[in-house]
């Protein structure tokens, strides 16, 4: 009965149940996409019967949103947000320009592939996608989550030196310290 | 012997009703607003999802000492005043500790829990959570004055300091104290909401200016730790207003829904309101409400 694999197994589906049932977002809306967050809250599509509820601080969140391109100076900015954030975290990559840098592909100071810097678990696809789509993405994330495979913090802390080798490529004033945990 | 053991198993029993009543007082609320604005809502059982999963998030904040005890201290606090207010008329269970002058006692107790929040969020150094404490603590002056006055024109009236005592008044009279002093409690409903800080008045945890202001550094734990303990405090207060003013209950059917129609009026209120600045809400405060503890006290004196 102590923590032995069966045990260990009916916690884990409680904790999935639970987390998967209480999302508490922290939408990074710089991106074009941010417009999108405000109808899927609100009347017409409410979020919030999914268990989806903003929070104000990264110390309360557990979903980063990354709301479209994501400019070489807000990168600084994310990656101090994330790190902040309390495991376990997930992030979403919201719109095209998260994906493959969408209609900035060639721009010289944004990012292409934000997976290259942190660790996505969901894409949600769209310049810019619709609140269902924003919604469909949510449903595939508790989906990941009820499963366990939702894991992109426990890639970040074990992958640690390859993103932050990245992450210094872009940035060249790294004027922060090396983890913001 | 078994008066202790009954007296035990009593402050369990009440600390857990009090915690899920609370909990789906919370549930409900928000499904009252959501149908308001025209919404689904959550289930009314998403307050416990939620503390269940901040439970589960692991934390790797350290502030030093006065950020870990802060939500210890709140829910320590709230158990604390919950002891204190009769939740029946005449449980065996939920009869609690009460002596004969426990009125002034719960006057200062129930400050201690917003103080250990202060506490905590000084500690954390996050400039969010230092306006919040001010705000909170000016708001506090507000509503304590009217709250304050409609008490001590009780006290003054009915010649006791005791919760019971004006329990035994309400019930040897057969009017509730709502009907038979009713400046005080016109007093004390207008200061209610905040306590509650919904809407107007929720200038505390304002989210969309101070980044839900003193708790902006408490997340997993810590924050599950303050939302038991602010739906046992809300629980406490209805029961403290019901006991007060309507004449307490005697049985859990009654409580609840005395509680749940006196927790409506500011949770109605807020849902159709915008957000007061400070200065308004201490304002509103020191106008009508500290105007009818006046008249209040004038009443309950001659």
């Amino acid at each position: 009965m102590y923590n032995d694999k069966e045990s260990q197994k009916i916690v884990d589906i409680i904790q999935n149940y639970a987390r998967k049932h209480s999302l508490f977002i922290l939408a990074y809306g710089t991106g074009c996409g941010a417009i999108e967050i405000p109808p899927t809250m609100t009347s017409r599509y409410d979020a919030e019967r999914f268990g989806i509820r903003g929070s104000a601080t990264p110390r309360q969140a557990d979903v980063l949103l990354i709301t479209g391109y994501l400019a070489t100076k807000s990168l600084k900015r994310v990656i101090k947000v994330y790190e902040q954030m309390q495991d376990p975290k997930y992030v979403i990559g919201f719109g095209s320009c998260t994906i493959n840098g969408g209609m900035y592909w060639d721009s010289y100071n944004t990012i292409n592939v934000l997976d290259k810097y942190l660790p996505v678990d969901v894409y949600i696809n769209g310049c810019m996608p619709r609140p269902e789509a924003v919604i469909a993405g949510f449903v595939k994330l508790q989906k990941l989550i009820q499963q366990g495979k939702a894991d992109g913090w426990d890639i970040y802390k074990k992958n640690i030196d390859e993103y932050k080798a990245n992450q210094k490529k872009i940035i060249t004033n790294w004027v922060m310290p090396d983890f913001n945990f | 012997m078994e008066g202790i053991g009954y007296k035990i198993l009593g402050a369990v029993l009440t600390t857990i009703l009090a915690f899920v009543v609370g909990m789906f007082y919370g549930g409900f609320s928000r499904k009252i607003i959501a149908r308001i604005q025209n919404r689904v809502g959550p289930p009314v059982w998403q307050n416990f999802l939620d503390v269940l999963k901040l439970l589960f998030k692991k934390t790797s904040v350290r502030y030093g000492l006065m950020h870990h005890f802060a939500p210890l201290w709140m829910i320590t606090m709230s158990i604390t005043t919950l002891m204190f207010v009769p939740v029946l008329n005449d449980g065996l269970f939920f009869s609690n500790l009460n002596f004969s002058g426990d009125i002034i006692f719960l006057l200062y107790i129930m400050v201690f829990g917003s103080l250990g929040m202060a506490l905590g969020a000084g500690s954390t150094g996050n400039p969010n959570s230092a306006i919040g404490v001010s705000r909170g603590l000016t708001q506090m002056v507000g509503f304590e004055i009217p709250w304050v006055m409609a008490l001590v024109a009780l006290m003054i009236q009915y010649k006791t300091t005791s919760v019971t005592g004006l329990m035994e008044v309400q019930s040897q009279s057969g009017t509730w104290l709502m009907f038979s002093s009713p400046f005080a409690f016109i007093a004390a409903l207008l200061a209610m909401p905040g306590m509650f800080r919904y809407s107007p008045f929720d200038i505390v945890g304002a989210p969309a200016e101070l980044a839900s202001g003193p708790i902006s550094e408490f997340g997993g734990k810590y924050l599950s730790t303050m939302m038991t303990s602010g739906s046992i405090f809300a629980f406490v207060k209805l029961t403290l207003y019901v006991d007060l003013f309507m004449g307490g209950a005697s049985n859990l059917i009654v409580l609840v829904l005395k509680t749940f129609t006196l927790y409506m009026y500011p949770v109605l209120w807020g849902a159709v309101s915008a957000r007061f600045r400070t200065e308004q809400s201490v304002r509103y405060f020191w106008g009508w409400p500290t105007f009818f503890g006046f008249i209040a006290l004038i009443y309950a004196a001659f």
